[in-house]
């Protein structure tokens, strides 16, 4: 069975078709991206499986279960977890209270006004290993507002580990960093898939960074998908050469 | 941190010593009373305020609720100043929340104008209902009882009132750092920080406003039942939307991030207010005027201007 599975999904919105009888299919563990030129409906694709709006046709099935109908917070609970293109942390909290808040989420305690010594324990003990896991260690305690552009999406990386999601979802990792910056996040992104099986869909434009990593690769153009498979079969695709890389290139 | 245990041990070893400082520095106990009783409500917005991201301009709709319980109480019900406090507390509390799921899904100058339209119901209700609640002349005609420990019995005058306060106030500041320090406040200032992440990690926003707004309803009104019994006196006024702005001003003053903002915010105010209002009938002028030279200069409010440096050096 597989994790994700998307029937027959198209989104309009208005008379704006973004994406037009989309089916794509994601087995666990797997390490796959998305690539298309700008409009091509990726973001929407992340919309769609995280329930930031729902699909005008078609379904969304998640570890074989139909998932349309529940909200962004239920499939979160669920363990599809995303961050977004543009940084979404909690600015004025310190690195380590950003983790520790979805450390909390994930361990269901974060409603409790109260908490025991020994739970206070384990979340702080799972907050360093994500502190360490991010190479955050350095920079733990200050407020991640602070922090490099390239820093606070590593935090937003590790806010969704801390909920040990099923599924990550990542809109474009490494938008906006410098090569060393996005040397770190490819590392991190390449271990999590590597060292803890983590199923990874990410949206990348660095083509370098796509075929250096994914195990698959779909391409979506005009909301259609146009070629879906291993690096070197969409690398020898030609409808894939035409419409986009040759394009990039 | 040792300036900071330092700075708090001073804090309440002023409190507790204000009866006999206040006259030299030309203050009086019941000046001291209402600064506690005003400060433990402008800090109990600030947990819905500053905490949570909830900007309410209708908290003086639980701060009158908690007068009128306690007053009613003792007018009506029985000669009990811990029963006044209990019922008024709990009638604000539960007007809190069970209103709560009204405003919990708006945001912004929505959630403001819902919880403005609430208390001003409360404040015409007031006005109306003549019969029980003396309508704009206020609910007069009780007043505060002597407590009973045990054979002891202790005679609420200014200075043992204003111990009463300082108890309730040192209780309800107590349950508010409790909790910011518990996973739920940390749930409650991730949300204000950035709603969208806390619903993208599977919180339930909606729920957690609620509970704020209802602990901090109950907090409120256990400083409007205070009030109630310092003057012996509610009105009114004490539900009208004017008030909930002057407790968003005392925050603002303050300084909105800062768990103790509030309370210097509520010192400037009343200080101002008490010494102005001797001198000129327009001292909200002033008051005006010194907000916003401290907006201007300290746009985070008096404290957490202090905060922020000390935290950035």
């Amino acid at each position: 069975m597989s994790l994700l599975r998307l029937e027959n999904i198209s989104r309009q919105f208005g008379s704006l078709v973004a994406l037009e009888d989309v089916s794509l299919e994601m087995q666990a563990g797997e390490l796959r991206a998305v690539i298309g030129p700008n409009g091509a409906g990726k973001t929407t694709l992340f919309n769609m499986v995280s329930g930031f709006f729902p699909p005008t046709r078609g379904r969304v099935l998640f570890d074989g279960n139909p998932i349309d109908a529940l909200s962004a917070e239920a499939r979160a609970r669920r363990g599809i977890v995303r961050t977004f293109q543009i940084t979404e942390i909690f600015p004025e909290m310190t690195v380590r209270e950003n983790i520790c808040v979805a450390v909390e989420t994930g361990a269901g305690v974060n409603s409790r006004p109260w908490i025991s010594r020994a739970a206070d324990l384990r979340v702080r003990r799972r907050v360093d290993e994500l502190v360490a896991l991010a190479g955050l260690a350095a920079k733990a305690d200050r407020v991640a507002s602070e922090l490099a552009h390239g820093d606070q999406r590593v935090v937003e990386v590790a806010i969704a580990l801390a909920l040990q999601p099923k599924l990550l979802l990542l809109d474009e990792p490494t938008a906006g960093m410098g090569d060393e910056e996005t040397e770190g996040m490819v590392g991190l992104i390449r271990r999590l898939h590597a060292e803890q099986g983590l199923s990874i869909l990410f949206i990348e434009h660095d083509m370098d960074i796509v075929f250096g990593i994914a195990q698959r690769i779909t391409v979506l153009d005009q909301g259609r998908i146009l070629a879906e498979g291993t690096p070197s079969e969409i690398s020898t695709n030609d409808a894939v050469r035409a419409a986009y890389l040759g394009e990039a290139a | 941190m040792r300036p900071r245990h330092a700075a708090l041990a001073l804090l309440w070893a002023l409190l507790a010593t204000a009866p006999w400082w206040l006259p030299f520095v030309g203050g009086y106990t019941q000046l001291g009373s209402r600064v506690l009783i005003y400060a433990l409500a402008a800090m109990s917005l600030n947990l819905l305020l500053g905490f949570t991201g909830g900007l309410s301009f209708g908290h003086a709709a639980y701060f009158g609720l908690g007068a009128y319980g306690a007053g009613m109480t003792l007018k009506y019900l029985a000669p009990s100043t811990p029963l006044a406090l209990v019922v008024g507390t709990l009638a604000g509390g539960a007007a809190a929340t069970l209103l709560g799921p009204s405003v919990m899904r708006r945001r912004g100058i929505y959630f403001a104008m819902i919880t403005i339209a609430i208390g001003q119901l409360f404040y015409f209700i007031a006005v109306r209902w003549n019969e029980v609640t003396g309508g704009e002349d206020g609910l007069a005609g009780f007043s505060r009882q002597p407590l009973h420990f045990g054979g002891l019995t202790v005679a609420l005058d200014d200075t043992a009132f204003y111990y009463l306060v300082l108890a309730c106030f040192a209780a309800g500041v107590t349950v508010m750092a409790l909790l910011l320090r518990s996973p739920l406040g940390r749930t409650w200032v991730a949300i204000r920080e950035n709603q969208r992440r806390a619903q993208f990690l599977g919180i339930p926003v909606p729920l957690y406003v609620w509970a704020s707004f209802a602990v901090s309803g109950t907090l409120i009104a256990l400083a409007g039942a205070l009030n109630a019994l310092l003057n012996d006196f509610t009105s009114p006024q004490d539900l009208h939307w004017v008030l909930s702005g002057n407790f968003v001003i005392m925050v603002v003053l303050g300084g909105m991030r800062s768990f103790w903002g509030p309370l210097a915010g509520v010192v400037i105010f009343l200080v101002a207010q008490d010494y102005l209002s001797s001198l000129t009938g327009n001292w909200m002028t002033f008051i005006g005027l010194i907000f916003i030279v401290v907006v201007l200069l300290f746009p985070r409010g008096l404290l957490g201007m202090i905060r922020f440096k000390a935290g950035s050096a």
